[in-house]
């Protein structure tokens, strides 16, 4: 059996739900240990005991949540020596991919960013990432030990097996070297009322919108279906809406029962990020956009038009059942 | 304060590309400086007008790359350093790390400025990497940059807003779109940068290693694509359509 090691990224004493997508995976890879540090590290080692984890390193210490990268690197570097692990894993977010670079850095080892897919191939790992823009997909063979390997959110569905994890102290010491990038302040701007990465609808606006005056529209539509409103690049870059909104390669990965694209061409490094949603539809004036490639339906017309129409006819529909 | 911002030359996201037969990219295509890589530069800029001091640029690639570093010599970057070696084609991130990490050492800066991710790579472990080697803390995803004596600042952004987080230069940051619109070279800066140093330098006069690559590309196939569903004219019904099909997913 393979030693895989699952680092469980924790935020403010939550665990990050990209954790137990890759349980999902990880488990049939190998004999997993998960390692989660800071507050909240018990219950999410308790947590991802449900999810298949066999061991749950943890150490609920104050550092963890005050100073960036180095502390956790320092016990993922200590654990290595203690475990010679063959495959490591991180989630494809924020503070993961800080931890990751540093640890195969310290390592001396390659890593395998924004993968979507592991397998185990003749003794070694092959991870599929997306090549050339996200038009093609490359598999990529780690060829040293550990393979260290970051996946993408959504790339697997999390499901529990029931289980628990030996809970144990997680090795290694931080020194003061390491409490060097020090977190002052967390600020929240998003202000949504359903998190986008967990809608049953996400309904993402692009520079069709004409401008973020008329971003209220999906708003009203996103409430009136429970939903979420999501972004594309062009217009969190334009400043129209903030990057917490941001569906794609560079942001968020979203896999809802319905997604709507509203004036959103679907460039490519936008569709890696919500192709996977169940049902699409689009609605955009151009009718060879990219997007209605992969649409289940795609409307050709105005959605300055449409989305007011469409919301008023969901609230009276809602209305009669 | 001696700045140094990593550039890279990548191939233009405006422009069609091709993949050669090996898998690679086809680089003999229309190739800039990398768009995350200019704010970053411009990031640079704002901090020595304010600050005092230098901003120099590194770069690893073919000597074409030398283009890369010349626009960010017009941009206002004082010199530049390009590291050009055949045992450099088709790099991993820990190579690309481990060559500009005794580039940047020997410069022994204040601040390295990297961007969160490359363009056309997007795998955003260079910089963590480089931090690592360096032995120097990283800021990343910064979307503000306060510098107050030898303390810094940043706004990183997160999933749901930013945290503040700051450390003591020396450190690297990577910064985001978010951070500075880039300035455009100006004629001046353009006929300035003619005159501007880059050096060029090899594996061997770094006393880097060039070792087998940490990984290999095994096959490339297409990315799956989802089959297109009925695409129709909104002539007045297009919403009930949609109706049906929200109600359809059972959303209502
Ligand atoms: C490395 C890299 C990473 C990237 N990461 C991301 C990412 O994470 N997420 C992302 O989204 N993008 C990302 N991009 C950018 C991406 O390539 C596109 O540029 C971007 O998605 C385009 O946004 P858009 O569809 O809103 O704008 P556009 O491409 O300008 O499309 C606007 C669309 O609106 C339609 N339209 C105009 N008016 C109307 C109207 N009245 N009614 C209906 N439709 C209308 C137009 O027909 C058009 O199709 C990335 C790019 C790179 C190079
Ligand atoms: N070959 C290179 N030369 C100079 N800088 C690089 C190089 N590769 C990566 N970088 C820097 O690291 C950032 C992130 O790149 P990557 O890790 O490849 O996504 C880039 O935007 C650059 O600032």
């Amino acid at each position: 059996m393979a030693k895989v090691c699952v680092y469980a990224e924790l935020s403010e004493g939550k665990l990050n739900s990209a954790v137990t997508e890759i349980m999902a995976k990880a488990r049939e890879l190998g004999d997993v240990s998960v390692v989660a540090l800071g507050t909240g590290a018990k219950e999410a080692g308790a947590t991802l005991g449900k999810h298949g984890a066999k061991v749950a390193y943890v150490k609920e210490d104050k550092v963890f949540d005050d100073y960036l990268a180095e502390p956790a690197t320092d016990v993922m570097h200590a654990l290595q020596q203690q475990d010679a692990y063959d495959l490591i894993l991180f989630s494809f977010t924020s503070d993961s991919r800080d931890i990751a670079g540093r640890l195969a850095a310290r390592l001396g080892t390659g890593l395998i960013s924004n993968a979507s897919d592991i397998s185990a191939e003749g003794g070694s790992f092959v991870a599929k990432v997306p090549y050339f823009g996200g038009a093609k997909l490359a598999s990529m063979k780690a060829n040293g030990k550990p393979a260290i390997v970051l996946v993408r959110p959504k790339s697997f569905e999390a499901s529990e097996t029931g289980g628990s994890a030996d809970v144990k102290d997680a090795p290694g010491s931080v020194g003061d070297g390491s409490k060097r990038a020090h977190i002052l302040e967390r600020v929240t701007e998003a202000s949504e009322k359903v998190k986008l990465e967990d809608a049953r609808v996400v309904i993402s606006g692009g520079r069709g919108m004409g401008g973020p005056d008329n971003f209220p529209l999906l708003e009203d539509l996103a409430s009136a279906l429970g939903g979420a409103v999501g972004a594309s690049r062009a217009v969190v870059d334009a400043g129209w809406v903030p990057y917490s909104m941001q569906v794609g390669q560079t942001g968020k990965s979203v896999r809802p029962g319905v997604y709507i694209a509203v004036g959103i061409s679907g460039a490519m490094q936008h569709t890696v990020g919500m192709k996977t949603s169940k049902v699409i539809i689009a609605i955009n004036k151009d009718a060879e956009a990219p997007i209605m490639k992969i649409a289940d339906l795609g409307v050709v017309g105005d959605a300055l038009k449409i989305v007011p129409a469409l919301t008023a006819a969901v609230k009276a529909k809602k209305g009669k059942s | 304060m001696k700045i140094v911002v990593t550039v890279k030359q990548v191939p233009d996201p405006n422009s069609t590309q091709a993949l050669e037969s090996d898998n690679t990219l086809a680089r003999d295509k229309e190739v800039v400086l990398d768009p995350g890589d200019e704010c970053g530069i411009e990031e640079g800029l704002q901090l020595k007008e304010a600050h005092g001091g230098e901003v120099v640029l590194v770069s690893m690639g073919p000597e074409r790359a030398r283009d890369a570093i010349r626009k960010g010599l017009s941009m206002g970057a004082d010199r530049g350093i390009l590291i050009t070696d055949e045992k450099l084609a088709g790099a991993d991130a820990l190579l690309t790390g481990r060559a500009l990490a005794a580039a940047i050492k020997a410069e022994s800066p204040d601040l390295v400025i990297c961007a969160t991710e490359s363009y056309d790579g997007s795998t955003g472990m260079v910089p963590p990497i480089l931090a690592e080697l360096l032995g120097l803390p990283q800021l990343t995803f910064a979307k503000k940059v306060e510098v107050n004596g030898t303390n810094l600042k940043v706004n990183r952004q997160t999933a749901d807003g930013y945290m503040v987080v700051e450390a003591a230069m020396p450190a690297l940051i990577t910064v985001t779109a978010a951070i500075a619109e880039p300035r455009y070279a100006s004629l001046k800066g353009i006929m300035a940068a003619r005159s501007k140093e880059v050096k060029q330098v090899s594996l061997q006069d770094l006393g880097v290693d060039g070792g087998g690559p940490a990984e290999t590309i095994e096959s490339v196939a297409s990315a799956e694509t989802r089959k297109a569903g009925s695409i129709i004219e909104d002539d007045g019904n297009a919403v009930d359509q949609i109706v049906k099909v929200l109600a359809d997913a059972k959303v209502i």
